[in-house]
């Protein structure tokens, strides 16, 4: 076995135990930290297939900023597990026939005859001065700009739309406009009092 | 003598030899940013103490020079307390996510020309990469801890960072337009020239913000609301002690460091002499090896940072995420358009 198999095994089956533990453990911030080791060892897998700029974008993209927010979700919420485990033995064989028919019908389609070197047979090395991130590059403002654009614009709009969902203006809010406070002058805030350093005490 | 270890070493496999050349230049790379780290702390506390007319540590060793070595004996030889109901596995490995980001991301700095642990095509991606990692260390840390104050600055980091990384992020992209190249010892070679056809100047804005989001990012002074020694205690790190804690320390000198260096390579120009195309100081000073150029505007931007502690209130928590959101980013925005325009026009000196 070559160092690059050793490799490739070690991290498939570092992904698919971790990609396991994600919907198994029970502690949510668990499960959201394996799913990071998932995303960590998929991204060196694509490292493996020359894919570097993916690779690299997985973990600043989904690593550095996705699952940051998503863990600051799960450690905010405080999840009452007991009622989302009942019913767990009930729903079992319903759950595993699904499970079965799914299994089923994902081999029929993506079956291993379309699998193997015969299929698809393992990309020529290429060379140090390839650059996967100029080919992806060229590629993607060239043969599919329109696609990407759109792509562009439908999540500019998503963004939009979700700020817009959620964006309420609170009549209680006491934030103040910054340009206001900028522009305040000293005139405002200070006044000088002229008065005697001592005065006479009242004794009475 | 040498021919026996000659032939010792060419009795070694050679993916063995390759291995071992890397590990050795791991630690060529490792053992000096750990001194660093360890001085930083020094001059930290020596420039502050300064700057407020105090003298700073002067009791260990001559003028205080073994100051950052008895710190570090005492903290080795503190208990490490574990608080009850933490979360003892990632309570323990938070600080190790803390610091393994900031010296993975040496590998592709370039110190001088061709000396580069990992001369990648992606280097700027790679390091983008392995900062955003660098928050988990402190929201784990935040969690784990099982305590309030804890998490309110394990919260506090993570907002943070995740705003001016975008920010910061924004700023590489002016880089990468202006250089053309995601790989650092390509940026600094297309800074070639003089003093002013170092980027510092076409990206001025994106220098700045680079900087001030860099020292957000690394949780500094005026932005260390994550610490926050009189509203949270100290923030994420406030129930670890010993080693653990020293961990939480040294990353985050190890990462202004880091920023330092990124900013001296790709807003000014990296090893490059500043004496070049000046006629006498040129040949005067060109027996200087480019690292002394790189490490002297390193300690430059690292000065910069000791000196805005010293200088600086600590912002408003609201304020830093404005600063962040509604200034930072539509300003690099604007001037990512301008550097566009500029390249396209070749304009000399720096684009021609």
């Amino acid at each position: 076995m070559s160092l690059e198999q050793i490799v490739f095994y070690a991290f498939s089956a570092l992904l698919v135990l971790s990609a396991t533990a994600v919907i198994t453990v029970r502690n949510p911030v668990h499960a959201a930290l394996f799913l990071v080791l998932t995303f960590f060892t998929c991204a060196a897998v694509w490292l493996l297939l020359e894919a570097e700029f993916l690779a690299i974008v997985l973990v600043l993209v989904y690593v550095g900023a996705v699952m940051v927010l998503f863990l600051f979700v799960v450690m905010m919420l405080d999840i009452n597990y007991v009622p989302l485990r009942e019913g767990f033995m009930r729903h079992l064989p319903l759950g595993i026939a699904v499970a079965v028919v799914v299994v089923l019908e994902m081999a029929l389609v993506v079956g291993p005859r379309y699998f193997g070197l015969e299929a698809v047979p393992v990309p020529p090395p290429h060379d140090a001065q390839y650059s996967n991130t100029t080919e992806l590059g060229s590629v993607l403002y060239t043969d599919y700009f329109y696609p990407f654009q759109i792509a562009g614009a439908v999540l500019v709009l998503a963004i939009v739309a979700a700020i817009a969902l959620t964006l309420r203006r609170r009549p209680d809010n006491k934030s103040i406009d910054p340009g206001l406070q900028m522009r305040v002058t000293r005139d405002q805030r200070v006044r000088l009092v002229k008065m005697k350093a001592e005065s006479p005490v009242d004794r009475e | 003598m040498i021919e026996l270890l000659q032939s010792y070493w060419n009795a070694v496999p050679l993916s063995w030899q390759t291995l071992i050349v890397i590990v050795l230049k791991i630690v060529g790379i490792v053992v000096p940013i750990m001194l660093s780290v360890a001085y930083l702390t020094l001059a930290e506390r020596k420039v502050i103490g300064y700057i407020q007319v105090r003298i700073g540590p002067n009791r260990v060793g001559p003028r205080g020079l073994l100051q950052p070595i008895a710190d570090g004996i005492k903290l080795a030889f503190k208990e490490i307390i574990i608080p009850s109901r933490a979360n003892k596995f990632l309570f323990v490995g938070a600080p190790l996510l803390a610091l393994a980001p900031a010296l993975a991301a040496w590998a592709v700095i370039p110190f001088a020309d061709g000396i580069v642990l990992a001369d990648i095509n992606a280097g700027l991606l790679y390091i983008l990469a392995l900062t955003s990692v660098s928050v988990y260390g402190i929201i784990i840390a935040g969690w784990a801890s099982n305590s309030k104050y804890a998490f309110l600055g394990a919260m506090r980091s993570a907002a943070q960072m995740v705003a001016y990384e975008i920010a910061m992020g924004f700023a590489l992209v002016g880089v990468l337009i202006a250089a053309g190249s995601l790989n650092l010892g390509d940026i600094v070679r297309a800074q070639q020239g003089s003093l002013l056809t170092w980027y510092w100047l076409p990206l001025l804005p994106l220098f700045i913000i680079y900087f001030i989001s860099a020292i957000a990012e690394t949780n500094r002074a005026p932005f260390d609301v994550a610490e926050g020694e009189s509203e949270i205690v100290a923030g994420f790190h406030v129930e670890y002690s010993g080693m653990a804690f020293a961990l939480f320390f040294l990353a985050e000198y190890a990462n202004m460091i880091l920023v330092s260096v990124l900013a001296a390579a790709m807003f000014l120009g990296g090893w490059l002499s500043p004496f070049a195309g000046i006629p006498l100081l040129d040949s005067v000073t060109a027996w200087v090896p480019g690292v002394v150029w790189l490490l002297l505007k390193t300690s430059l931007l690292l000065f910069l940072f000791l000196w805005f502690r010293a200088t600086f209130p600590r912002y408003r928590y609201d304020q830093i995420m404005r600063l962040g959101w509604k200034v930072f980013i539509p300003v690099t925005i604007v001037w990512l358009l301008v550097v566009g325009v500029m390249v396209l026009a070749d304009v000399p000196p720096w684009f021609d």
